[in-house]
């Protein structure tokens, strides 16, 4: 068992269990400190796929910011009798039942694609031409977990892990010649630059400003204006 | 058992996840409880998504699009909080049945 199988086993198991937990636990606070163990080991699993911003920005937005607001929210509205309120065991036998159901047709969908043949279909459709299973020669930087910065510029609008690494023959990325490289992008037949994400980036900046306001306004305390403070 | 990870494990992970959290969302009767189920479903489709990106020629479009769930999944939290605030506030609770004033 190679260090991947064994941190993808140790990371699987955490976050199912911590999961599972969280569905079965009772108490509310207990349920929170299931789910920053599963978030985290999703993180992990981010990780293993090489995504690292991804898996810091899972650690830092969930693990240290949401799941920080849920356990602020516990608080706040944990009451004695009712931080435990509690389903009857009728209903939970039968959320069981419908989940495994569930569970089951979600298995049975996953085994009854043939994934690499979609991935091959999907290369063929993208790039015109048979590039094989998996990621296309050149420069891919989720390959070499070095996400960073194409995430950036693809947030910007540009996408030059895509447009370096495609429309290209896969002779001329064996060499790995600059001069050969840079005249492949530029002198193509047809050069059509990739589309990035900015016009998502300004809608989700937006929403988050909104998010910010509305998030306030529903929250303030409020304050009981007097009949005598008014006249 | 132990063989090579493929694609399929990443699925079976996000699946459990996403099965794990709808349970936990239609059978909690606690407010955050709810709240919680929302964030396992939205982890296992991120799972899905970042191993799309990974094995499979979809690049690095899947990891961008698991960075806009987890920021709206950051704004959903901060707004359902707050509704949550509101209804223990108007009720002295947060069991979600007894909101029931708008059933007809």
């Amino acid at each position: 068992m190679t260090s991947e199988q064994f941190l993808f086993w140790l990371f699987a198991v955490l976050t199912c269990g911590g999961a599972f937990a969280v569905v079965i636990t009772q108490n509310v606070v207990r349920m929170a400190f299931w789910l920053i163990v599963s978030l985290g080991s999703v993180a992990g699993l981010f990780f293993l796929l090489n995504a690292d911003f991804l898996g810091a920005a899972q650690l830092l937005i969930y693990v240290g910011g949401t799941v920080v607001l849920l356990i602020f929210g516990v608080m706040l509205t944990a009451s004695g009798p009712y931080l435990q309120i509690k389903t009857s065991p009728a209903e939970g036998f039968l959320a069981g039942g419908i989940a495994f159901l569930f569970l089951v047709l979600i298995v049975s969908t996953v085994y009854a694609v043939d994934w690499d043949h979609k991935s091959q279909l999907m290369a063929t459709h993208e790039n015109g031409q048979a590039t094989g299973i998996g990621p296309q020669p050149g420069y891919n930087p989720e390959q070499q977990g070095n996400t960073t910065r194409p995430i950036a510029f693809a947030l910007l609008g540009m996408r030059p892990d895509k447009d370096l690494a495609s429309n290209q023959p896969a002779d001329l990325m064996d060499t790995g010649d600059v001069d050969d490289l840079s005249q492949a992008v530029y002198m193509g037949d047809e050069m059509e630059l990739s589309t990035g994400y900015l016009l998502v980036f300004e809608i989700i900046s937006v929403h988050l400003l909104v998010v910010l306001v509305g998030a306030a306004y529903l929250a303030r305390a409020k304050r009981r204006v007097d009949a005598s403070e008014v006249a | 058992m132990f063989s090579d990870i493929q694609l399929t494990n990443y699925l079976l992970v996000g699946a459990f996840l996403f099965v794990c959290g709808v349970v936990c969302m239609t059978t909690k009767r606690n407010g955050i409880g709810i709240l919680m189920g929302v964030e396992l479903v939205l982890n296992g489709a991120n799972i899905n998504f970042i191993a799309f990106s990974r094995y499979t020629p979809l690049g690095l479009d899947g990891q961008i699009f698991s960075l806009f769930v987890i920021v709206l999944a950051a704004a959903e939290a901060a707004v359902a909080l707050a509704i949550a605030l509101n209804f223990y506030n108007n009720h002295l609770s947060i069991d979600v049945d007894r909101g029931d004033e708008l059933q007809g």
